[in-house]
């Protein structure tokens, strides 16, 4: 007898400009992993806003155990035992650990918050996800994207929950930190739980998914029982297409080694202790780790992001008497930069695609000052077709594209620049297969013309599909160098733990 | 340009239908007279607006400009008057006072990295003090020297309107055309995005306040120019006119987005408001009180104009 559905959508729509969701039936089942695949842009964000009341839809109903079921919002929802967390993480900076955690629901006593009943239940509700270690009373703010993906899981458990919506949850975790999500989603299903699971990640999708539905263009194209689809199958249904696998690392010449930027004795305050390495021309270099070992803070630092301590730089052969102290002065040496977080720090997500795509060289587009429109339209043209970005129209606001497009257009800004070094920091974060795939296929092409790569991700797979070498770093120092033959995901995270092992269970 | 248009048709709307209506609650509202009070009125207030309204999208605010509009008008007084200067050297010191007082906000703004809030609200009253001492609190008359600058010529444009008005243009023009007034709303939307993309956003921002001093110097000469005199306390109140109007135009206080020529239409709304309601014979209490909740009501319909062009994304 199949398990009883604790949750149902009917028939949901929901139009924005275009249609984002048309006809979407869904069951959540108890004690089930439901995963929700699709690419950016496929609709699965608004399906899960839509099942907790953050988004209205235009027609459908849903059910909950037979009820009907329209929250108005998140709270409403969590009342009906329907929690999310969000691919955006909604935390308040300001905060502490603790009352992130119970946001909504501070314990209080006449009308005063009790700290004593706060810390406990924070305290519970943190030790679930495995960040049992973590000081309740740090601000928010001070914590690395993967402890906070942590606390919003967390803070969307701290409530009984009876149907749990995950949004693209491990984009952010490296592998430890997925691995206590994991245990957590085991455990919720060993209570009866559902889980609705929305991931790009075919890998997690199939180990963990009892059943899978595949989202393509806001309409459901295919529900598969576990074993019934190979991950093959998958990436067709949701392309529409044979997307075919990766690129082909080999392709590409082998560089020539002919180092463009090596660096030595890279320090700035904990975070950074001792990182060198050079990056040749033509090549492209991984740079792994956990979270919190310095990789992001390197490449911040390589482009003059962040004041560097100490250590030597030297640019095609000649050694500069400092680091850059400026992205300007970065850029002007031919250094180019994909953010991290792309919604902070890479886009103007009010403006158009063009304003985005043209905003690193629109100096280059002027004459005496004055902008001119058709050289401006033909660049943003040319780059948004060049990189394939799929847009109404290049006046459309940024804001409005899938991660994938939005992640194009951010490496786009630098393609038609001169630069000889490209650092990539989490280049495919939140970025779905097909999007992924060309992002992949560009990084290759620009390395392929003589361009040099540095790509910083959380993803070891990633890395070896990528790179030619792989710098791991651990605790702000290098911790081993893996040539293309020596990749191995397991020698790797053994690097990676090196210097973390005491007893750094959520760093 | 249709799109341009459009842009506008809701703020003339509202104009218009703010003209109609008060002259049809009052006699002699449609006249020229009242059209001559509010042209002579706002030169003044546009100016200070147009550096308030690229203030505003790089997400800053300038409280000083009131009371630079008042130091500097005071030192016009005392070029002209004690320390005998020519008209040319007494306009250019004016300016260059203004310019000075914008370019110290910028300084300790960007480059000391201070909330603009607090910095301006600091000049505010260390301008206002030394207007006061410049002009030993004394209202300087300066008469016939100036007053020509707000006499209406031939055309019933006098030339401070037509400053006004070309300053406006230039504005206009420099935030929608130029390299320059892209990087102002880059840097209003995502200020650390501009800075990664290898944009140094720290002159621009400079830039932006001391052009705001510049103009409230100007707004200075003009004002002076109206009352044929120079008075010390001139132009109090004059950066909350200022915001106000520019937001009634749809400039957001949350910065990225603004209009100068929108601003502009804000100006002459409050404008034609205060005119207005005083024909009607309204006391300043109500006509204050009014003001008050137009301002708000034009920010509740702009949210909601926003809301509905679909910012919500995916």
């Amino acid at each position: 007898m199949p398990a009883a559905v604790l949750l149902r959508a009917e028939s949901l729509a929901k139009t924005y400009t275009t249609p984002a969701l048309a006809d979407v039936s869904l069951e959540l089942r108890g004690g089930e992993v439901h995963a929700l695949v699709g690419e950016n842009g496929a609709g699965k964000s608004t399906l899960a806003r839509i099942l907790v009341g953050l988004t209205k839809p235009d027609a459908g109903r849903m059910l909950r155990e037979g009820h009907a079921y329209a929250p108005s919002g998140k709270a409403e929802a969590a009342r009906r035992g329907v929690a999310i967390v969000l691919q955006e993480l909604n935390l308040v900076e300001s905060l502490t650990v603790a009352e992130q955690v119970l946001l909504g629901a501070w314990p209080s006593r006449l009308g005063f918050v009790d700290r004593r009943a706060l810390r406990e239940q924070a305290h519970a509700a943190l030790g679930r996800v495995g960040l049992r270690g973590i000081d309740l009373e740090r601000p928010v703010r001070s914590l690395g994207v993967g402890q906070r993906q942590m606390l919003a899981m967390a803070a969307a458990l701290a409530r009984p929950c009876r149907v749990l919506i995950l949004d693209e949850p491990t984009a952010a975790l490296s592998e430890h930190e997925a691995e206590r999500l994991f245990a957590e989603m085991e455990r919720l299903k060993a209570e009866g739980a559902a889980i609705l699971y929305a991931s790009h990640r075919l890998e997690e999708v199939r180990r963990l998914a009892d059943r899978v539905t595949v989202l393509r263009d806001g309409r459901v194209v295919a529900t598969r029982e576990r074993g019934e689809a190979t991950s093959a199958e998958l990436v067709q249904l949701m392309v529409g297409r044979d997307a075919g696998s990766r690129p082909p690392r080999d392709a590409r010449p082998t560089p020539s080694g002919e180092p463009v930027l090596r660096i030595r004795g890279l320090r700035r305050g904990r975070v950074l202790r001792d990182v060198s390495f050079e990056l040749g021309r033509g090549e492209i270099l991984g740079l792994a780790g956990l979270m919190g070992s310095g990789r992001t803070e390197t490449v911040r630092a390589l482009f003059g992001a962040d004041r560097v301590e100490g250590g030597e730089i030297e640019l095609r052969g000649r050694r500069l008497p400092r680091f850059f102290t400026s992205p300007k002065q970065a850029v002007a040496h031919g250094i180019a930069l994909v953010t991290e977080n792309r919604k902070d720090e890479g886009l103007l997500l009010p403006l158009s695609v063009r304003a985005n795509l043209t905003l690193a060289r629109l100096s280059e587009l002027c004459r005496r000052g004055f902008v001119r429109p058709e050289a401006e339209t033909a660049a943003a043209r040319t780059l948004a077709s060049r990189l394939g970005v799929k847009c109404a129209s290049l006046e459309q606001p940024v804001r409005q594209l899938s991660g994938g497009n939005q992640q194009k257009v951010v490496l786009g800004r630098w393609l038609d620049r001169d630069f000889d070094v490209l650092l990539c920091d989490e280049p495919t974060r939140g970025v779905d297969v097909a999007a992924r795939a060309e992002i992949h296929e560009h990084l290759q092409e620009l390395a392929a013309a003589g361009k040099a790569v540095l790509v910083v991700s959380s993803e070891i797979e990633e890395l070896r599909a990528l790179c030619d070498r792989i710098v791991v770093l651990s605790a702000g120092s290098v911790a081993a160098t893996f040539g293309r033959e020596g990749f191995d995901q397991d020698a790797i995270l053994v690097a990676a733990l090196r210097d973390h092992a005491g007893g750094k269970g959520a760093a | 340009m249709s799109g341009a248009w459009r842009e506008y048709l809701g703020l003339g709307v509202a104009l218009g239908a703010l003209v109609l209506a008060f002259g049809a609650l009052t006699d002699h509202f449609l006249s020229r007279a009242t059209f001559a009070v509010i042209a002579s009125q706002v030169p003044a207030a546009i100016l200070v607006a147009v550096g308030m309204t690229f203030v505003l999208i790089l997400a800053g605010i300038d409280l000083s400009v009131g009371s630079v509009l008042g130091l500097a008008g005071a030192v016009l007084g005392a070029a002209l008057g004690p320390l005998g200067l020519s008209l040319p050297a007494g306009l250019l010191a004016t300016l260059l006072t203004g310019l000075l007082c914008g370019a110290l906000n910028g300084a300790l703004s960007v480059y000391v990295r201070l909330p603009s809030f607090i910095v301006t609200l600091g000049m505010m009253e260390i301008a206002r003090g030394t207007a006061y001492t410049v002009s030993r609190s004394q209202t300087a008359y300066l008469g016939a020297r100036v007053e020509w600058i707000a006499e209406t010529t031939v055309l019933g444009l006098s030339p401070a309107t037509l400053v006004a008005l070309a300053a406006a243009a230039v504005g206009q023009i420099v935030l929608s055309r130029t390299l320059f007034g892209r990087y102002v709303v880059a840097i209003g939307t995502n200020e650390e995005a501009v800075r990664l993309s290898g944009i140094d956003p720290r002159p621009i921002k400079w830039i932006v306040f001391a052009a705001s001093g510049l103009l409230a110097g100007l707004a200075a000469v003009v004002h002076t120019a109206r009352l044929a005199s120079a008075d010390p306390n001139a132009g109090s109140g004059l950066e909350l006119q200022a915001i106000a109007a520019v937001v009634i135009g749809g400039t957001s206080l949350m910065g990225g987005r603004g209009s100068v020529v929108r601003s502009l239409f804000g100006v002459v709304i409050i404008a034609v408001l205060g005119t207005g309601l005083a024909q009607m014979g309204a006391a300043e209490p109500v006509k204050r009180l009014i003001t008050g909740c137009v301002i708000v009501a034009a920010v509740v319909i702009d949210r909601y104009r926003n809301r509905s062009q679909g910012r919500e994304g995916q």
